[in-house]
């Protein structure tokens, strides 16, 4: 399988303290792609990194490389725009926009890049809805506030918004934290479903979350990747000393 | 990786709008040192020693100062002091220490209430309550309708500031046996002291500059007055009747006087945000 | 704070809670206070003209008829116009401020602003008469003549009237409006904002879809509370507005707001009539301050408690 996501030497800083420490990695396209490793490890920034949202926060900077299908996200003069339209996210508290109904937020994405009529606009979130498992669900109530539905249906109500502009990349930064354990199966079947489609990485504290889920497993310390292979290795076999003692429990 | 049409339309749009926004905060940056500086320029010409130690002269004849409405302003604004700035901390020790429940939340629109009245109507207030009732005008009326209007100030900010000491702070006084009120006023204010100095300087700042109560309250005086049960000159109606009377003179010492109240509001702002900035390092 | 027990048994502390108990019920009399004598000293007026008097056009101290319907249009009147021309602007910086500026420029710019809400109306005013009225009468007024085709730019040039006074307040209430605004938006929740910047939207595009939507009832409190602080507007608006009791939607003509007749007849009063049609005067515009700056606040709590709603 090609490379999606291909990162060299990643370093990234809050003003002057180091929060990652050069990474290498190579995400390949269509599957999934967990993130472990104890909190404070860097995993959420390192993620961030990739749709360039870690500079947004202020002092927030970053230097490597990030190659998108082989074109650098921060080569100079990249516009962050163009490269999170291809790049969807979802966080780890559902953050559905409050002033817009469930139809209108799914579209929110959509709609800034093309005008859409009252029809196209039920059709797209429809599909979109029904792609992210929620469709069932809200289809009679298109018009109610997105923020009026569980915390479960809001995270499925982003994921439907991350995918109506037709990612190639989505990224996951702890989405089932905030969710009960029905809601976070339903989440991680639809991942699964999704990998077909989409290259999904996914950042989890939850180890089982992870083995279930992913074919590769990444695994963070304190800002450096210690190791990188395939979901079975890193929980059965691990190389590194580290690796093993998080998977087993041991700290973290 | 590059847009389309739509994306140099998105791109576009957003330039232009920061750019107005720009244009808007520079505007306000400007207008403010076009101000600043008019009445620095003209109140300058207007600023010497007889400003502040003579008289008034007589309509039309040049010279004099302001030295009287300068004592005034001082007294009316005390006084008003005087009488808001008991209540008002009291208040607010009764909302912040003491007051749950009902009696507590009228207190409260009350003073919500009492925030929204113009400064005008404070005067005319005051008029009902002390002019008419005196058969004339006093430095007392005047000093009523300020405190009216310094009474909801203060006790909006001397409650913000009490809710900033730490509720630690009163727990560790109560659990060493020292009685409510005593860990009221040796703590809690002790620790609120600055910052409830700060609200009632700029409290102060706000009624130091109003004419509009005084206008027929305190109304005026051509001489040197201390009495509170007569009228008495006061700077903004002296800087008021000057400005629009058809006087060159007048004018000038106009200007002056207006320099005078924008040098003590600045004086007093720029102290209090000194003071709130060196004690929040959280900003 | 029920944190220890309150020994009602202690003499210091009963006299104290006492006297802090009395100073507050003194707040309470004197919000009474007010009413009442607003209201018993305008009855006099009232029981000549009844409801008439909100109506009325003529305005005669001599005759003794008043009628308070020109002061109230040129209240309304140069209020709205000022606040048509604060709210782009007050917006704009609330925005700049909030979103768009460098970091190192937000303290110093914001400071700027707090400075112009500090500054007297007087100090307004005295500079509107003698350095914007002359401007407007030389340069901005024969310039809008050229539409007089609209009624709004009809009439000769005087610099002072309706247009002069409501730029002045206008300039007085943007502050007043940015700065609550600013405070609203500031309260928007990072992760809305993350959101719509992980959708592809532009930093403008965060503020116009996500941003101003999620703090709108704020920011329209905020436009309500400079709405109410236009209304009562009093020193700046009578050095330039021309004190004459006209109708008129010319912004060139002269005008008079409630506060500034107040202001201007208030001391010269004799007539028991005349006294009491003026307190009746301010007795309608303290009802107005009350109302909008009741709602304003009502919209200002409910944003408050809506964030803590919608949150999850």
């Amino acid at each position: 399988m090609a490379d999606k996501i291909y990162v060299e030497g990643l370093n990234a800083w809050f003003g002057k303290v180091q929060a990652v420490f050069d990474i290498d990695i190579k995400v390949p396209e269509k599957s999934i792609t967990a993130i472990i490793g104890p909190s404070g490890c860097g995993k959420s920034t390192f993620i961030r990194c990739l749709n360039r949202l870690h500079e947004e926060v202020p002092g927030a900077w970053s230097k490597g490389k990030v190659l998108l299908d082989g074109e650098d996200v921060y080569k100079p003069g990249m516009d962050p725009v163009l490269i999170r339209g291809r790049m969807g996210m979802v966080f780890q508290k559902p953050n559905p926009f409050p002033t817009m109904s469930i139809k209108e937020n799914v579209v929110a994405g959509v709609l800034l890049n093309r005008r859409m009529g009252g029809a196209e606009i039920d059709e797209v979130a429809e599909k979109y809805l029904r792609l992210a498992a929620l469709w069932d669900e809200v289809k009679d109530k298109l018009d109610k506030p997105g923020v009026s539905l569980s915390g479960g249906q809001q995270q499925r109500l982003c994921i439907a918004r991350a995918l109506a502009v037709e990612p190639e990349v989505l990224l996951a930064d702890e989405p089932a934290s905030a969710l009960d354990p029905i809601s976070t199966a339903k989440m991680e079947d639809l991942f699964t479903d999704l990998k077909e489609r989409y290259t999904i990485v996914v950042v989890t504290h939850n180890m089982q979350q992870a083995a279930r889920m992913s074919d590769r497993t990444a695994f963070f310390l304190s800002g450096k990747l210690i190791e990188y292979d395939e979901t079975g290795t890193i929980f059965t076999n691990p190389t590194h000393k580290e690796t093993e003692d998080y998977v087993t429990g041991r700290f973290g | 990786m590059n847009g389309g049409m739509r994306y140099t339309r998105r791109k576009i749009t957003g330039h232009l709008m920061f750019a107005l926004s720009l244009f808007a905060a520079l505007c306000t940056v400007l207008v403010l040192f076009w101000i600043l500086g008019y009445v620095f320029i003209k109140g300058a010409s207007g600023l010497n020693l007889d400003f502040f130690t003579k008289l008034p002269t007589p309509v039309g004849v040049p010279g004099g100062g302001m030295a009287n409405a300068i004592v005034g302003s001082i007294e009316v604004v005390g006084m008003a002091a005087l009488m808001a700035v008991p209540i008002g901390v009291a208040t607010a020790i009764y909302l912040s220490e003491y007051g749950r429940g009902q009696l507590a939340n009228v207190v409260r629109f009350t003073a919500d209430v009492l925030s929204g009245v113009p400064a005008i109507v404070a005067g005319i207030v005051a008029y009902a309550l002390v002019v008419s009732s005196m058969g004339r005008f006093s430095a007392f009326s005047g000093s009523v309708a300020l405190a009216l209007l310094m009474l909801p100030i203060i006790i909006r900010s001397a409650e913000e500031i009490f809710l900033t000491v730490p509720n630690t702070l009163r727990e560790a006084s109560l659990a060493l046996g020292v009685p409510k009120w005593r860990t009221i006023m040796k703590i809690v204010i002790a620790t609120a002291g600055g910052g409830l100095m700060t609200g009632i300087m700029l409290a102060i700042a706000r009624v130091g500059g109003e004419a509009a109560p005084l206008l027929f309250t305190a109304f005026s005086n051509s001489f040197w007055n201390i009495r509170p049960d007569q009228p008495i000159a006061t700077l903004p109606v002296q800087l008021f009747n000057y400005a629009i009377s058809p006087y060159e003179d007048w004018h000038r010492k106009a200007w002056a006087a207006a320099l005078v109240l924008i040098f003590m509001v600045l004086v007093l702002n720029v102290w209090a945000k000194w003071y709130a900035l060196r004690n929040s390092p959280k900003g | 704070m029920r944190i220890g027990r309150e020994n009602s048994h202690n003499e210091g502390e009963r006299a104290f809670k006492g006297l802090i108990m009395l100073f507050s019920l003194i707040v309470l009399v004197i919000g009474g206070l007010v009413v009442y004598e607003l209201v018993s000293a305008s009855d006099l007026s009232f029981k000549k003209f009844g409801f008439g008097f909100l109506l009325g056009t003529q305005w005669d101290p001599v005759q003794e008829v008043f009628g308070a319907l020109p002061f109230i249009w040129g209240t309304f009147y140069t209020s709205t116009l000022a606040l048509l021309l604060a709210l782009p602007v007050s917006l704009g910086i609330a925005i700049f401020l909030t979103e768009l500026a460098p970091g190192w420029l937000r303290q110093p710019i914001g400071f700027v602003i707090e400075l112009l809400a500090a500054i007297p109306s007087l100090v307004y005013g005295i500079w509107g008469l003698f350095v914007l009225a002359p401007i407007f009468q030389t340069y901005v007024e024969p310039f809008l003549g050229r539409f007089s085709f609209l009624p709004f730019f009809t009439g000769y040039p005087l610099g002072l009237g309706i247009l002069t006074a409501s730029v002045i307040v206008a300039g007085m209430i943007v502050p007043t409006i940015s700065a609550i605004s600013r405070e609203v938006m500031y309260t928007v929740p990072d992760s809305q904002r993350e959101g719509g910047l992980a959708l592809g939207m532009t930093r403008w595009e965060v503020v116009s879809k996500v941003v101003v939507p999620y703090s709108r009832s704020g920011i329209l409190g905020a436009v309500i509370l400079g709405y109410g602080r236009a209304l009562g507007e009093t020193m700046a608006v009578t050095m330039v507005i021309g004190n004459t009791p006209k109708i008129s939607l010319s912004l060139f003509e002269p005008g008079y707001t409630i506060s500034s007749a107040l202001a201007n007849e208030f001391a010269e009063a004799v007539s028991k009539m005349h006294v009491s049609a003026l307190v009746e005067l301010g007795l309608i515009l303290f009802f107005i301050s009350i109302i909008i700056n009741t709602f304003a606040k009502l919209l200002l709590w409910r944003m408050n408690r809506g964030m803590k709603v919608s949150g999850v």
